[in-house]
């Protein structure tokens, strides 16, 4: 099952999510189509006037534009998740480096879609990991493998 | 083809990144390895570097974590060799859960021995009636 992780760079998610036998749907995959795909329209990340129009579909246009670029690549991960595992308030989600407008919109869209969906705090300590690791297996376990499906 | 990177992050007592490494050229597959700070970076073919890693994640399997990473290892936009320094971009969240992996691989080695940690049950936020009644009785009678 396509899993949709947040937030989207997470290494111990996705490591968790694929150690589970599922798929893990993070930016990074995005990220790499823009970089590697054939025929480069626009270099170095081969953003197209396509992009934005995509990213129109969550937010009008008066909406910072930085938005609707996060939300065009958000867009086929969003659309693929089957399930999904949320890390509130995540540290690196604040401050520059994040986009707190884009990441309320994107948990707002995973709510309103009504897939499994999986709330947790990134642990402090050992105890708290494994609850972590344990609630993130039992929903995985709980979710049907990816080769079932097919 | 369908060409991806995985960045292979060590956290292990019992390995380093270079074991990983001579592993990864004794199997002499198809694919372009990086030595870092943190672990390898694996490039190639998804169905060669998958297995691969299937593999080498047996090394140490509770040491050894693993992600996809959009860009190609000395990728011009990305390297600090052609960026003056300083971090990349992604480093940071990077070395956020670097910090983690011990606990996260404590975990996991729990799991496996099938412990089941105890659910703690959340502090719920003090009562309104409550909190008045305390200011009441700290109230000083004039």
């Amino acid at each position: 099952m396509k899993v949709f992780i947040y937030p989207t760079n997470s290494l111990i998610l996705s490591d968790l999510v694929e150690r589970f036998g599922h798929e893990p749907l993070a930016i990074m995959q995005e990220v790499g189509k823009k970089v590697k795909s054939q025929g480069l329209d626009s270099p170095p990340l081969n953003i197209t006037p396509e992009d934005p129009k995509l990213g129109l579909k969550y937010a009008a246009v008066e909406v910072p534009s930085g938005v609707r670029g996060r939300m065009s690549l958000f867009d086929p991960l969003l659309r693929n998740a089957e399930a999904a595992i949320v890390v509130r308030d995540p540290v690196i989600s604040f401050g520059c480096m994040g986009c707190a407008r884009t990441n309320e919109l994107v948990n707002f869209l995973l709510r309103a879609k009504k897939i499994p969906l999986l709330e947790l705090d990134y642990p402090s300590n050992e105890e708290e990991a494994k609850e972590f690791v344990y609630k993130i297996s039992e929903f995985l376990k709980s979710l049907k493998p990816a080769e079932e499906k097919k | 083809m369908d060409s991806i990177t995985k960045m292979v992050v060590i956290n292990s007592s019992k390995l380093l990144p270079s074991d990983v490494v001579i592993k990864l050229y004794e199997s002499n597959a198809d694919v372009l390895i990086k030595e870092t700070c943190f672990g390898v970076m694996v490039t190639g073919e998804r169905k060669v570097v998958d297995s691969l890693l299937s593999t080498i994640r047996k090394m140490d399997p509770y040491g050894i974590f693993v992600k996809e990473r959009g860009f190609a290892p000395g990728e011009p936009y990305r390297c600090r060799a052609t960026r003056r320094g300083g971090a990349r971009p992604g480093f940071h969240n990077l070395e956020s859960e670097d910090k983690l992996l011990p606990h996260i691989a404590s975990a996991l080695r729990a799991l496996d021995k099938g412990e089941i940690p105890q659910i703690k049950q959340k502090k719920k936020k003090l009562d309104i009636e409550k909190l008045k009644n305390i200011i009441k009785g700290t109230e000083v009678q004039q």
